[in-house]
């Protein structure tokens, strides 16, 4: 469970995230949506420690996130990330980018982590590509390398910034095919996204950002369709 | 019967040449060793480091960069003369080039770290691998081969670079060169021999390194 509690958060003088409580729990799939700047990618970047927070708290299975005794690097093992510019390691085939991290910081054998890698890749449709490097796949191939490589450090929470939207439009699906299949599998996500119809498919519950507040947050029947507040509204048929 | 002072290049000096470019080869190695992997530790320092450490770092590693190396090595093996602790010729001329390679090596490495998108770098840290663990296996490789081709165009600048060693009485190719140029006076063909070994030297260098870059980007 990830509990979230008066979240503030500023960049210089810029206040991003006005205090935000908000719980995710076991097993379900929150979108969050919200125009650019509304705060909500800074809020995946808090639960992952990737940016320090100004107050509140951010529990992860009831560890505070950002308390100074906590291990991050342990941490992070169970929150899986993916970011809207892929991030494969240019350096590695597609099968040593999701091999590393099982590796170097599970200190897995080289055998036990190509084999795990192998099995992962092959999950997101990608057994053919073991051997690929970054600069040889398309951007959906890289993402879907970038979600075997998250899933391979076996994480409880996935989090998804943006995960399309760097996507040609034609390589879109084939990446929330497979996000769809990992919130059929019962992970827990939070989707940072721009595509209302996918939030809608895949998610529990949405939650609409807005000037760094949590402006609604209701099942995605209630929330497109009764939004409570003239902002959500507002937002929706923008982008509709 | 006049007495020849001078006298014909002979088979047995071009052995000379070759042991001298030897001694130029290891000098010039060590030198880029050495220099290279303190210049990855201070341009590691000044793309981390804040902007104080940055400015001390930088304003140390002008000056060894916009003094001459001739003067370097002088002053350098002048001083440790006057000071009492004479060193071998190849010692301080190793101690001076390797100084001057971290100089240059420290911004190419500087250009390196900076050139790893600080997003590559949250996507290894959110995978649990340590600050440690991303700059040695994903932002030193990822880096420094991009910066590369500097850094070879910087080794291959120390090759001829130590050239100036001879002035401080490191019997180098050039050194060699003029001993040989002394006595036979025949400068045109023993240069053109010692340059030709310099390229000797180099060639396989810029060669080898077309080939790992060739490879890099398959």
């Amino acid at each position: 469970m990830i509990e979230i509690k008066n979240l503030k958060k500023s960049f210089d003088d810029l206040q991003v995230l006005k205090g935000i409580d908000l719980t995710v729990n076991n097993g379900e799939v929150l979108s969050v949506i919200g125009s650019s700047g509304s705060g909500k990618s800074t809020l995946l970047y808090c639960i992952n420690a990737l940016e320090p927070i100004d107050s509140g708290s951010i529990l992860v299975d009831g560890t505070s996130v950002h308390d100074k005794a906590t291990d991050v690097n342990k941490l992070r093992q169970k929150i899986g990330m993916v970011f809207q510019q892929f991030n494969m390691f240019p350096h590695l085939t597609a099968q040593e980018n999701v091999a590393l991290a099982p590796r170097k910081v599970k200190k897995m054998s080289k055998k036990d982590a190509m084999d795990l890698a192998a099995r992962q890749l092959e999950h997101v449709g990608l057994g053919e590509k073991l051997d690929s490097y970054p600069s040889a796949l398309s951007g959906g191939q890289q993402q879907r390398v970038a979600i075997a490589r998250a899933l391979a450090m076996e994480p409880s929470y996935m989090l998804f910034d943006e995960a399309t939207s760097a996507l040609d439009p034609e390589l879109v699906g084939e990446v929330e095919d497979t996000m769809r299949m990992l919130a059929k599998e019962g992970m827990t996500m939070i989707l940072v996204t721009h595509e209302i119809n996918f939030a809608r498919d895949v998610s529990d519950r949405i939650a609409f950002f807005h000037q760094g507040r949590m402006e609604e947050i209701n099942t995605p029947e209630q929330l497109i369709n009764h939004p409570a507040s003239e902002h959500t509204a507002k937002f929706l048929s923008n982008v509709r | 019967m006049a007495i020849d002072v001078f006298s014909e290049l002979q088979p047995k000096d071009l052995l000379f040449l070759g042991e001298a470019a030897l001694r130029t080869l290891e000098i010039s190695l060590t030198a880029i060793g050495i220099g290279s992997v303190f210049g990855v530790v201070f341009g590691w320092m000044m793309s981390e480091g804040n902007r104080f450490i940055t400015f001390i770092i930088n304003a140390i590693l002008d000056i060894f960069r916009s003094v001459p190396l001739i003067i370097q090595l002088i002053l350098f093996d002048s001083f440790i003369s006057i000071a009492g602790y004479p060193l071998p010729a190849f010692v301080s001329g190793t101690i001076v080039l390797s100084v001057y390679t971290a100089a240059l090596v420290a911004n190419v490495a500087r250009g390196g770290v900076e050139a790893v998108p600080a997003s590559l770098r949250k996507a290894s840290r959110s995978l649990g691998l340590s600050y440690w663990q991303d700059l040695r296996y994903i932002v030193w490789p990822v880096g420094l081969r991009a910066v590369f081709p500097s850094w070879i165009g910087v080794a291959l600048s120390v090759v001829k670079d130590s050239a100036l060693v001879s002035v401080i009485g490191y019997v180098e190719l050039l050194k060699a060169s003029q001993i040989l140029i002394t006595r036979t006076q025949d400068t045109f063909v023993i240069l053109t021999i010692a340059g030709l070994f310099y390229f000797a030297l180099s060639y396989p260098i810029s060669k080898a390194s077309d080939y790992i870059e060739r490879r890099w980007n398959q």
